[in-house]
């Protein structure tokens, strides 16, 4: 299955992928127009010290810890997407409190937030990998 | 070839989507108790509130059971387990045969006993979607409980039906809130957060007995109530296996989730658990290492290879949108933050992270549970760069780029 792969040392730390992504989310056709005055929170994010930058998002791992600890069956696997189904999300945190990339977040509409690979935008593909300038993120089959 | 799992709530599920990964075929069936399709017990404090329905704290689609192709005997209670017959019974007389048995008939509600507390009329326990509906039946806007008990179970009560009575005080023996997941100062900082919204608590003191709607209290004082809930503790349901199975604290079980009888296993709430983070074995009734327990016994009972051998005890819980989130144990020296709305702890020794707490600022704590549960040895990350942080950051280049970019190491 395809999934977003970082590869590090092509990142520039420019956070363009936090812009996409919110874009991406937005189903808007115009960035400027979708992202203006609006405070946005990805589902990527860059992580950056001393020259060094790269971008995290969910693994959608094989073996989930997520949707395995989920206390409400609102996180499943669909079609190998780790999906998250808000409407029986109660904000327990409890895969925030498992996930081991720190992936999923928390956010304003009264439930957790992840990547989904934007299979529920009119994109169809990641946003992220579509605007990254330099190749630090991908959208491959790596097994 | 027949499994039989007995329990429909967490660690019955995961046994049988760990059996389906393996096996197609074999017959399977659920019996609970409970004549309702599985549901997330957690979320009956959201239900009172009104946060969640029945209908969404459903724990799988109502397809689950066809999909799985799994029989479910609903409202059915398994009254004796023939480990020399292969045989299960259920209350209505019937007997069932299976070749390999998954017990996972979680906890229940432990009640002392209170003198007086027959005489009390309106008292609930509250681990239930039962138990749920008859308190939510019972709330009114003139009416005032109190809860025996400043747990997980007691507290997220409080919190769900705080909007919907009079008053809601909260009672337990220990001199502080929480005292299982929380340290001194941490629920203190609950303890005022959730007075702030109207709580009010009688901290280490008792009941002595209960005069029907008074509860007379160790230290001399006397509190009315109109709704009682005991929110005192669960124990595990062992009684079917009593002298077929090794019981210590729990059913005993290793880390293919096996009895100590052959082709009996067990999962969940009601098996006792070796916590990785301090080394004991003990009860730990928390729903994410109950299906992963649950889900390892399905794999190997379909002659699958699964272990689940990374139990810690680990919480995430928030009252009125202050969020805690604690794992582990909590030895060692200890890295301290306080900042506005950031509370952590972080418990280390000998190389590893032991436990940590955190309340308000919970984001990417899960970076902090894998380093416990995979005994990470901090010299080998950016130890002092995660206590401030919890990133990938902390890890060396080579391990980011196998997390992030399936390159092997």
């Amino acid at each position: 299955m395809k999934r977003v792969y970082v590869n590090e040392k092509w990142c520039l730390g420019c956070h363009l992928c936090e812009y996409y992504c919110a874009f991406g989310e937005s189903n808007k056709k115009d960035m400027a127009r979708a992202l203006k005055d609006i405070k946005i929170n990805p589902k990527i994010w860059i992580e950056e010290k001393d020259g060094v930058s790269f971008a995290v998002s969910c693994r959608h791992c094989k073996e989930p810890l997520c949707v395995k600890s989920c206390i409400t069956g609102a996180l499943t696997i669909k079609d190998g997407v780790v999906t998250i189904n808000k409407d029986k999300c109660i904000s327990c945190y409890t895969c925030i409190l498992i996930c081991p990339y720190g992936a999923v977040s928390p956010s304003e509409d009264g439930a957790v937030q992840k990547c989904e690979l934007c299979v529920k935008t009119t994109w169809g593909t990641p946003a992220c990998v579509e605007g990254c300038p330099n190749g630090a993120i991908v959208f491959e089959e790596r097994g | 070839m027949r499994y039989v799992i007995i329990g429909n709530s967490a660690a019955g599920i995961g046994a049988v989507e760990g059996i389906r990964q393996v096996d197609n075929q074999v017959e399977v069936t659920v019996i609970s108790s409970e004549p309702y399709h599985t549901y997330s017990r957690p979320a009956i404090s959201y239900l009172l509130m009104g946060r969640t329905t029945e209908e969404k704290m459903k724990y799988r689609d109502d397809d689950f059971y066809d999909k799985m192709r799994c029989k479910i005997l609903c409202g059915k209670t398994v009254t004796e387990v023939r480990p020399a017959a292969k045989q299960v019974v259920l209350d209505e007389g019937s007997v069932i045969s299976y070749d390999k048995l998954l017990v996972a008939t979680g906890s229940e509600p432990f009640v002392p006993s209170f003198d007086g507390l027959d005489m009390v009329s309106q008292k609930f326990t509250f681990m239930s979607l039962d138990d749920a509906r008859k308190l939510g039946a019972a709330l009114r806007k003139d009416k005032q409980v109190l809860i025996v008990g400043a747990g997980l179970i007691g507290l997220k009560c409080a919190e769900g039906i705080l909007d919907k009575v009079r008053s809601v005080t909260v009672l337990d023996l220990a001199p502080r809130i929480l005292s299982s997941i929380l340290v001194e100062d941490g629920a203190q900082l609950v303890q005022c957060h959730l007075e702030s919204k109207g709580i009010d608590f009688r901290l280490s003191t008792g009941v002595k007995y209960f005069d029907s709607n008074r509860a007379m209290l160790v230290n001399g004082e006397m509190v009315g109530f109109d709704l009682l809930v005991l929110a005192t503790g669960v124990r595990p349901n062992t009684a079917l296996l009593a002298s077929i199975v090794d019981i210590d604290k729990g059913i005993v079980i290793n880390k293919k989730s096996e009895t100590s009888a052959k082709d009996i296993y067990a999962a969940g709430d009601c098996t006792q658990t070796l916590d990785i983070s301090s080394g004991e074995n003990r009860i730990m009734p928390l729903l994410p290492g109950a299906y992963m327990q649950g889900e390892c016994a399905g794999v190997n009972m379909a002659d699958g290879n699964m272990s689940f051998d990374k139990a810690i005890p680990m919480n995430a819980i928030g009252f009125f949108g202050k969020h805690i989130i604690t794992a582990g144990n909590y030895s060692g020296e200890v890295y301290t933050e306080n900042v506005k709305d950031r509370y952590k702890r972080l418990f280390y020794s000998d190389n590893k992270l032991n436990g940590y707490i955190l309340i308000g600022n919970v984001e990417k704590a899960g970076i902090y549970t894998s380093l416990i549960r995979e005994r990470t040895p901090l010299d080998s990350i950016d130890f002092s760069l995660i206590c401030e942080k919890p990133g990938l950051m902390a890890f060396t280049k080579e391990e980011r780029n196998q997390k992030l970019g399936s390159v092997s190491l």
